[in-house]
């Protein structure tokens, strides 16, 4: 059902039953009523199966053997026992039914449960950890580990269930049946067992084998097919088919392995099953010609080979199972170890709440209704409160920060930002531009130094509201499947349709959202395939107007606009801007020559700072970005 | 579509017959072992005979082995067979894909390529696998057992008779009705996927509006939603397993009747009796095997539904009948030509191009997105046909060449550029494969990359990752171009390819070409006006149409566009492109 893309690394970790004990949380902890009365019914149900075998030696010895020495046979007593047998065979249905009804819920309540909480977690996870991980294996959680332990839940773990019960209640009635085969039956399936381990081994190294081959055509084929274009413009077909063959020999070689074993192991231990039947037969008629071994009729012999059968079927289905089982908890354990990452971590209790200030005093007070003006309010130790407006000043002093601990990639970072003022970035990629923005709203946090916001460290600040503060537009716009107006309105919930009308309008973007077809209700799919680059990255400043924070971050809004396109941008950009303390990233200098501040970073390093005129004057590394004289990339 | 499939059989098809063969062998040994042994139980332990017990019992032993052999090389050649037919089946797709043009590729969009190659062949190969085996097992065993039990026993058979019809009227009820809702799972399941993918790309502007709790909220109503709909299938499902006991069961109890009756009246064996269940169980079993191979085909189906939309595409650019193979010149001439990427009139990109140029000019191009600066180009090495007029490459058609030699004449610096995994050298090779170290250090020399290169430590040996992330974009963009200089051709195009790389060393470039490829055709597509400014000549382009052709100082004066474009630039005094 889902792509399988890439071979997992870890086929199986340690802690199984770590895992396994987890996992039955989920299974059993919620449902546990449910759960007694699926153990009851499939109990049931396995009993009412056996003894259908075992009726069939009293049909031969205790109603069969003696109506034949009858003169006149009465059947009466036959069709009393066939109609006992019809009630218990009846109760044995139902109750399968009623456990396989009832294991659906259970199980399929634990899927939704785990994939409900593992989003949920992944929500609260720091940045970091989707920086270190590809979206792609993130995104295989809910693909690939879901669906093997949707599989086990729903199918694997009734079976295995189902048929453990059943070994052991037919178990039980070969021993009551006769002990000597029963010892007989037990060697041969422990026979049967290890050829299979061999098999399953055999088959399970071929099919890491082809997992991994099977990656590489895949790779292959997605590099190859990403390039069609090149290949078709350099003529390259032939070296690109050559290439493939050779890949897709080998993954034939592997999958014909891999499935050859796994192929023989259904006819092996059913004809294992097959001798084991025909030496019961005939060791079982030798028994009951010599008489040795008790008392051995021919209806012994009959429900024993009956009881064999369902010996060996159940077995059969477990060792099938097992592997599925095997792969499974290895997804769980997976799912888990990602439920099991630490969340972002929040010790902020400074949060962002409606003030308007008292006639009275003069001071800021806090207030339920929505006035426009915001405040901090911070609780202090010896229990008084003070409310701080918030206004937008952001400072850096002294911040050092390192995505690892060893590796410091900014050095000594120190600025101001006032209140309305416009504060420019410029540098090449890796000199920590988009580095000092994850600082300041905290995808990261500083290893020395001080952030202070309208004078508070951000420490200090709850991380939602310190969010909430400052607003966002990055060069990939990210919108969200759903109505345009949805996707402004992301930018504040309750904004009222005016409200994103009139950011849109601000925006620029009023315009050519009044031109598609349904207008503010136009559907777009999350990757925005439908609006133009330019059209996208409007929306993306609506979306950060109807937010209105005091505090904005543009990393590199405009980079991939055509310089006519960006005109338009621009102007809705440059609303934006107005009043507000802004954060700007461009590649384009012409983007941040009206700031008031521009810092030109280096390895981590501000190694210039000042306005245009002051840089151009200063003839210094600005200065060569200028005149084109350096590459920035 | 199963006939278009089956060509990939190919050598296959001996193996594709012996599975099933072995199969339906080891079937006829399945059903001959309950027959001997009813015989061992008569004849022997009810007759009291050792001899008649030792004789059943070997018989017995053989077929079992037998059934074990064939069993085995059913699933050998079955696992060879599935195997074999999906390396084919992958390899006639990928083979038809390179036929594939520009629009073709379009048309499917890359993801959905990769998907149909590897996911879908992959679900084909697993259901070939079930048809050369299990699909063939599960009938055979089923009329094999129906017969031998009607030769046993003619009226408890005909009980079989009336199981299977309610069981297999109960099962195929179930698959039919399932599989719908099935589908919509898997419909929803998507759904949850990009949901999640969106999160995944746009963690950031999740994180940074505080949207956490929404987006939790939005993918617990998809999960609930998948919740729901599964719940209801499977339950359905969940009527599969006691419908068959309830059928074995109604089966061992009126066997058990007939049987007492009948032996009673001596008609039949106790022997027999175990025969006749036997049989009744593998009857039933194989009918709940058949209802399994049923969905997993029919869940093969829409698979296999796209593999052969995939084989069926037919490449709309194909070389002419009898090709011309030499380019004469590097003139280009476009002719009233209009273009359309669906082939509709009515929705052009192009409109009424008319240019001329001759062989040697360096020409460049330039408008905002969308104005076809790429379409127009694209045209020249026949990536897409001219919807109307007439293209002339060289003074001929470009539709009255071979493919191969037009292109090999006309390279492309595509926008969108890859570089493949494999080291600098076997990408430059890619524009020819039997360029000597000189010469490629030369057209890197000329792209202004030997300089990068060579301070590498493993210089013209480095490895290049997948999709060439660990060079910067204008050192990719620089090799992309060194690539396609290697194949010495007329025409060079070069579409929007040095965005990332610094005025200075854009300027190198284009000094290079000027000086050492002075006959080459050179187009240039820009975002910069510097880039241009000094080309023979300027096409500024906009919604399709060629707005005004000129040199940068006619345009200034007479063209606002460009005027527009010039100042926009001119404002920041330079400008760098991400």
């Amino acid at each position: 059902m889902t792509p399988n893309k890439e071979p997992r690394k870890n086929l199986v970790q340690p802690g199984i039953g770590k895992v396994i004990r987890r996992l039955l949380g989920y299974v059993v902890g919620r449902n546990k009523l449910r759960f007694v009365a699926v153990i009851v019914c499939i109990i049931i149900s396995a009993a009412a199966g056996v003894m259908g075998s075992v009726f069939i030696r009293s049909l031969i010895d205790d109603y069969i053997t003696p109506l034949l020495q009858m003169a006149n046979p009465d059947f009466s007593n036959l069709i009393r026992a066939l109609m006992g047998m019809g009630c218990i065979y009846a109760l044995g249905v139902v109750c399968n039914l009623c456990y396989q009804r009832l294991m659906v819920d259970i199980s399929q309540q634990a899927q939704r449960d785990i994939r409900d909480e593992m989003f949920a977690h992944m929500e609260q996870l720091p940045i970091r950890y989707f920086d270190t991980h590809t979206n792609g294996d993130i995104m295989s959680y809910y693909t690939n580990d879901i669906d093997t332990l949707r599989q086990m839940l729903s199918q694997s773990i009734p079976q295995v269930f189902n048929s453990a019960v059943t070994v052991v209640a037919v178990l039980c009635a070969m021993i009551f049946t006769n002990i000597w085969l029963t010892i007989l039956v037990l060697i041969g399936v422990a026979l049967m067992l290890n050829v299979t381990k061999y098999l399953t081994g055999q088959s399970g190294h071929f099919f890491i084998k082809q997992q991994i081959s099977m990656g590489e055509v895949d790779g292959y084929i997605e590099e190859m097919i990403h390039g069609q274009k090149v290949i078709k413009v350099f003529c390259h077909e032939e070296k690109a088919k050559e290439g493939f063959d050779k890949l897709n020999d080998e993954l034939c070689h592997n999958a014909t392995q891999a499935n050859r074993f796994s192929n023989m192991l259904m006819p092996i231990m059913a004809n294992i099953g097959n001798l084991l039947y025909v030496i019961i037969a005939v060791l079982g008629g030798t028994m009951a010609l010599c008489g040795v071994g008790g008392t051995i009729t021919l209806g012994v012999i009959s429900s024993f080979l009956l009881l064999l059968r369902s010996f060996i079927m159940p077995i059969n289905q477990i060792s099938m199972q097992l592997n599925s089982v095997v792969m499974a908890l290895a997804g769980a354990g997976r799912i888990f170890k990602l439920m099991d990452e630490e969340p972002e971590t929040d010790n902020g209790y400074v949060t962002l709440v409606n003030a308007k200030y008292n006639k009275e005093t003069g001071e800021l007070e806090e207030t339920e209704e929505r006035t426009n003006l915001w405040a901090w309010k911070h609780p202090h130790g010896d229990g008084t409160i003070t409310y701080t407006r918030l206004t937008g000043d952001v400072r850096l002093v002294d911040v050092d920060f390192g995505y690892n601990p060893d590796k410091i990639v900014l050095h000594d970072i120190t600025l101001y930002a006032e209140p309305g003022q416009k504060v420019a970035f410029v540098g090449a990629t890796g000199a920590g531009k988009t580095t000092i923005t994850n600082l300041i709203n905290r995808f990261y946090d500083i290893a020395d130094g001080k952030i202070r916001y309208d004078g508070i460290n951000i420490n200090k600040i709850k991380k939602s509201d310190l969010r909430r503060s400052l607003g966002v537009v990055l060069q990939d716009t990210n919108l969200f499947t759903g109505t345009i107006m949805d996707n402004i309105r992301y930018g504040r919930l309750d904004a009222t349709d005016e409200e994103c009308i009139a950011a849109a309008t601000l925006a620029n973007a009023d315009d050519f959202i009044r031109r598609l077809p349904d207008g503010y209700q136009t559907v777009i799919d999350g990757d925005g395939s439908s609006l133009s680059q330019g059209q996208r990255q409007l929306l993306s400043i609506a979306r950060a107007a109807v937010a209105d924070p005091p505090v904005m971050i543009l990393d590199e809004a405009t980079s991939s606009i055509d310089t006519r396109t960006e005109a338009i941008v621009q102007r809705g950009m440059d609303a934006l801007m107005t009043g507000r303390t802004v954060f700007v990233i461009a590649h384009r200098l012409s983007t941040v020559q009206n700031s008031d501040v521009i810092m030109v970073l280096e390895l981590g390093h501000i190694i210039e700072r000042g306005s245009h005129d002051e840089l151009i004057a200063k003839k210094g590394k600005y200065y060569q970005l200028y005149t084109g004289a350096f590459e920035l990339e | 579509m199963i006939k278009l499939l089956s060509k990939s059989i190919r050598e296959f098809r001996k193996e594709s017959l012996l599975a099933p063969l072995f199969v339906t062998l080891e079937v006829v040994m399945e059903v001959i072992i309950p027959v001997l042994i009813a015989e061992l139980m008569d004849k022997g332990i009810d007759g009291g005979s050792m001899s008649a017990i030792w004789y059943y019992g070997a018989l017995l032993a053989v077929s079992a082995i037998l059934s074990l052999i064939f069993g085995g090389c059913s699933g050998h050649f079955a696992a060879i067979a599935s195997a074999g037919f999906a390396r084919n089946l992958r390899h006639d797709m990928y083979y038809k894909v390179q036929e594939y043009s520009f629009s073709n590729i379009d048309k499917f969009s890359t993801a959905s390529i990769v998907t149909r190659l590897t996911t879908d062949v992959t679900n084909v190969q697993n259901a070939y696998q079930m048809l050369v085996r299990i699909a063939v097992r599960a009938p055979v065993m089923m009329v094999a057992s129906l017969v031998m039990a009607f030769l046993l026993q003619p009226t408890l058979a005909s009980v079989f008779l009336v199981g299977i019809v309610i069981v297999g009227f109960v099962l195929f009820y179930i698959a039919t009705h399932v599989h719908p809702v099935f589908e919509k799972v898997f419909r929803i399941y998507d759904k949850l996927n990009s949901v999640v993918q969106e999160n995944l790309r746009g963690i950031r502007v999740v994180k940074s509006y505080v949207r956490e709790d929404h987006e939790v909220e939005k993918f617990d109503k998809v999960s609930q939603d998948i919740y729901k709909n599964f719940t209801r299938a499977e339950k359905m499902v969940a009527f599969n397993a006691p419908t068959m006991q309830f059928a074995i069961y109604s089966c061992m109890i009126c066997i058990s009747w007939f049987a007492a009756n009948f032996i009673v009246a001596g008609s039949m064996t106790t022997g027999q009796l175990t025969t006749m269940i036997s049989y009744a169980m593998q009857i039933l079993m194989n009918l709940m095997m058949l209802s399994m191979v049923f969905v997993m085909v029919t869940m093969a189906k829409s698979s296999t539904e796209r593999i052969v939309e995939l084989m069926l595409e037919q490449p709309d650019i194909r070389d002419p009948e009898d090709p011309v193979h030499e380019v004469a010149d590097g003139s280009i001439s476009f002719r009233d030509v209009s273009f359309s990427y669906a082939k509709d009139p009515n929705k052009l990109a192009l409109r009424d191009v008319n240019l001329e140029i001759a062989s040697g000019e360096t020409v460049g191009i330039i408008g905002g997105t969308g104005a076809a600066k790429s379409s127009l180009v694209q045209l020249i090495p026949r990536l897409y046909d001219v919807t109307c007029g007439q293209l002339l490459v060289g003074g001929k058609d470009v539709r009255a060449y071979g493919l191969e030699d037009l292109r090999n004449e006309v390279a492309m610096v595509l926008q969108k550029n890859e570089l493949f995994s494999g080291t600098i050298k076997e990408n430059l090779r890619w524009g020819n494969e039997h360029a000597s170290d000189e010469e490629l250090i030369r057209a890197c020399q000329l792209a202004q990359a030997d300089e990068f290169i060579q301070r590498f430590p493993k210089k013209y040996d480095t490895y290049i990752e997948q999709g060439g992330t660990n060079v910067s974009g204008g050192q990719k963009q620089r090799l992309c171009i060194a690539r396609a200089l290697l194949k010495k051709p007329k025409i060079l195009i070069l579409d929007d390819s040095t965005s990332a790389v610094d005025t200075k060393t854009d300027a190198l470039i284009r000094q290079a070409f000027l000086e050492e490829i002075p006959d080459t055709t050179k187009i240039i597509i820009a975002q910069r006006v510097s880039s241009v400014q000094d080309a023979d000549k300027i096409v500024v382009m906009d919604g399709g149409r060629i707005d005004a052709v000129g040199t940068h100082e006619e345009l200034l004066k007479s063209n606002q566009i460009y005027r527009e474009v010039y100042e926009s630039q001119q404002k920041g005094g330079s400008e760098h492109d991400a």
